[in-house]
């Protein structure tokens, strides 16, 4: 029982990366950390698909005219070569957004945005009267 | 030279606006670059038109792309089901390109417009490949696509709101999650069968029985694809997202953005699974179904106790989305198609709720709120009557789009499910008049402020008018739509029921 389940390790590290960046993403409030959170995430979900495609004693698959090879199954690999350039896109576009609202709010913690948000939210409403408790910095 | 373009259609529809979105960065003047992007839209709905024709008379067109044979290489697969969210959105594409000529230099600096219009352009084009394509891993890609060129579109809002940009980042966030969740789906899938084409998918699925590791991955994809249909309880990036947008923005996504995400979920549900599968039952009754009718419940009250108008449609919208995936959860041929023409329908009403509310605060330059409508309606008669046609068309009104669609939702679900389901979607309707209500009370019996005059610009309601209309003819004659969706769910349903 133990064994099979350790000979799976490769399996395991995937779960643990994956459950450490979906708990970074939903459990922290600033957000730059949720971008690094969302990136091992993302990472967890390459690894899984490189497991897939190696097989233990495989070579890389080019043809050697050796009757017995074993090939690994390069197209996983393919596929994750365009999810990490999806991935870089994402970050970037994350990181950028995480600058300009840095700038704008002068904060990047979750708490204190939706404060300032929820004072311009009832200016933006009630426009004859004044929210009383100002948030603002 | 006619034959080729016909030949390369399923491409052609993706490409054209992709390679222009790249073209129209380059332009500097403002004009220029509209005119290029509303002429590219054009262009893509005559081409999705004639996919439509050519669907009609093959059924179904493959494109192998780069000559590759599927299901070695990618292919692009069009058939009378991906014909309605492809028609949907160029359509829509088309009229918000339209209607967005003044309404974008009102909210975006003039340098940066050409930018926005690229942006425009590749979020079609992500959502156009999102539909046609019949690769799962490059379903992956379109939605990345779609769905980091729409959050960069969200977040040009920030030039007049900066909330914009949190609504963009909490869209982006759980987009992100949604696509990861969607590629740990397809990767088990693959894992087990080793194919990643869709329909050779299917066909290997049914070889194999009681898996654990295929209940995962349908699940991961399900849930990924869920978040980004914005159904019930993972829509919360939807409201911020669509009320920050640039006005033109929301139009273009609220009518759009989901429907595609939606027609991937029933193609999951129905085409790459079996709905004669119990682990398809089982999602559909106890997933699916009580989700959605918590959905037309919960967007219809959120939308009553909500000021703001833009916001109020997008909760709106929430429960729309729980009116089509309810339909598709029944599970049978008739509520499919009644899915199908409420996607349809509602991509119309949503747009133009949005245009008439986006064309009033362009008028008086800030925000819509229930305060700020008083006395529009005597003041802008054409968007007025415009904002109410298409009210009565959400309410469920005869001689309007929405009723063919709701009549058709309640007739499927009283002949599978009894009359609980009809009586559940009649209550919600009968809340959502009160919201409407909320809204038209305020434009024509509040009294506006003294100095309140508008010229109203033809520019500016011409596009509004034109989808009104195809609100109003839609609901007189319905039978293109209500044809092509039943010949839709035909196909999707294979022949077993």
């Amino acid at each position: 029982m133990i064994s099979s389940a350790l000979g799976v390790w490769n399996y395991w590290v995937v779960f643990l990366l994956m459950m450490i960046g979906l708990f970074l993403v939903i459990g922290r409030q600033n957000f730059l950390k949720k971008i690094v959170g969302l990136t091992i995430f993302q990472t967890s979900v390459f690894l899984l698909y490189i497991t897939f495609g190696k097989i233990k004693g495989g070579t890389p698959p080019i043809l050697n005219n050796i009757n017995e090879t074993i090939y690994s199954n390069p197209l996983p690999h393919v596929l994750i070569l365009t999810a990490i350039v999806v991935g870089v896109a994402t970050t970037a576009l994350g990181l950028s957004l995480v600058l300009r609202i840095n700038s704008e709010y002068g904060s990047i913690e979750e708490e204190d945005i939706s404060a300032q948000d929820l004072v311009d939210y009832h200016d933006q409403i009630e426009t004859s009267k004044t929210v009383s408790i100002k948030f603002k910095k | 030279m006619t034959d080729i373009i016909i030949k390369n259609l399923p491409i052609l529809v993706v490409l054209c606006p992709l390679m222009m979105s790249l073209f129209v960065v380059l332009i500097p003047n403002t004009f220029i670059s509209w005119i290029v992007t509303l002429f590219t839209t054009l262009i893509t709905f005559i081409f999705s038109l004639l996919l439509y024709q050519e669907v009609y008379q093959y059924s179904s067109i493959s494109y192998a792309l780069g000559n590759w044979i599927p299901p070695l290489g990618i292919e692009y697969v069009i058939d009378k089901v991906s014909i309605i969210p492809i028609i949907i959105i160029t359509l829509i594409s088309f009229l918000t390109t339209f209607f967005a000529s003044k309404i974008m230099p009102a909210e975006i600096n003039n340098s940066s417009i050409s930018k926005v219009y690229s942006l425009w352009l590749l979020a079609i084009a992500g959502l156009i490949g999102l539909v046609t394509t019949g690769d799962a891993f490059n379903l992956f890609v379109f939605l990345e696509i779609s769905s980091l060129a729409s959050v960069a579109l969200v977040a040009m809002g920030a030039q007049k709101d900066k909330q914009a940009l949190v609504a963009a980042y909490n869209y982006l966030i759980l987009g992100a999650v949604g696509a990861t969740f969607y590629v740990i789906g397809v990767g088990l899938l693959y894992g087990i069968t080793g194919t990643l084409n869709l329909a050779d998918l299917s066909s290997r699925i049914t070889e194999i029985n009681d898996n654990r590791a295929l209940v995962a991955g349908f699940g991961f994809m399900i849930v990924g694809i869920m978040v980004k249909a914005a159904v019930f309880p993972l829509h919360i990036w939807l409201p911020r997202a669509y009320a920050y947008a640039p006005s033109a923005v929301s139009v273009l996504l609220a009518a759009t953005a989901t429907k595609a995400s939606l027609y991937i979920l029933a193609r999951i549900l129905f085409s790459v699974f079996d709905i004669s599968d119990t682990l398809i039952t089982l999602t559909l009754t106890y997933v699916i179904l009580p989700l959605s009718i918590i959905a037309m419940f919960a967007g219809t009250i959120m939308a009553i106790y909500e000021k703001d108008i833009k916001r109020l449609l997008a909760h709106s919208s929430i429960a729309q989305i729980g009116y089509i995936t309810l339909a598709f959860a029944i599970g049978t041929k008739a509520s499919v198609a009644a899915g199908f023409i409420h996607m349809f329908n509602h991509a119309l009403i949503k747009g133009a709720l949005f245009m008439a509310i986006t064309s009033m605060s362009f008028y008086l330059n800030k925000r819509m709120t229930i305060n700020t409508l008083s006395g529009l309606g005597r003041a802008m008669p054409i968007t007025f009557s415009c904002f109410v046609i298409c009210s009565l068309s959400l309410a469920g009104v005869p001689l309007t789009a929405g009723f063919i669609s709701k009549l058709y939702i309640i007739k499927a679900s009283i002949s599978a499910e009894g009359v609980w389901i009809a009586l559940l979607i009649l209550a919600s309707s009968a809340l959502s008049v009160i919201y409407l209500w909320k809204m038209i009370e305020a434009m024509w019996f509040h009294e506006g402020p003294k100095d309140l005059v508008i010229k109203e610009n033809p520019t500016v309601y011409i596009a509004l008018l034109m989808i009104t209309f195809l609100n109003i003819y839609f609901g007189l004659d319905a039978s293109i739509v209500v044809n092509s969706s039943f010949e839709a769910a035909d196909q999707l349903l294979g022949v077993q029921k």
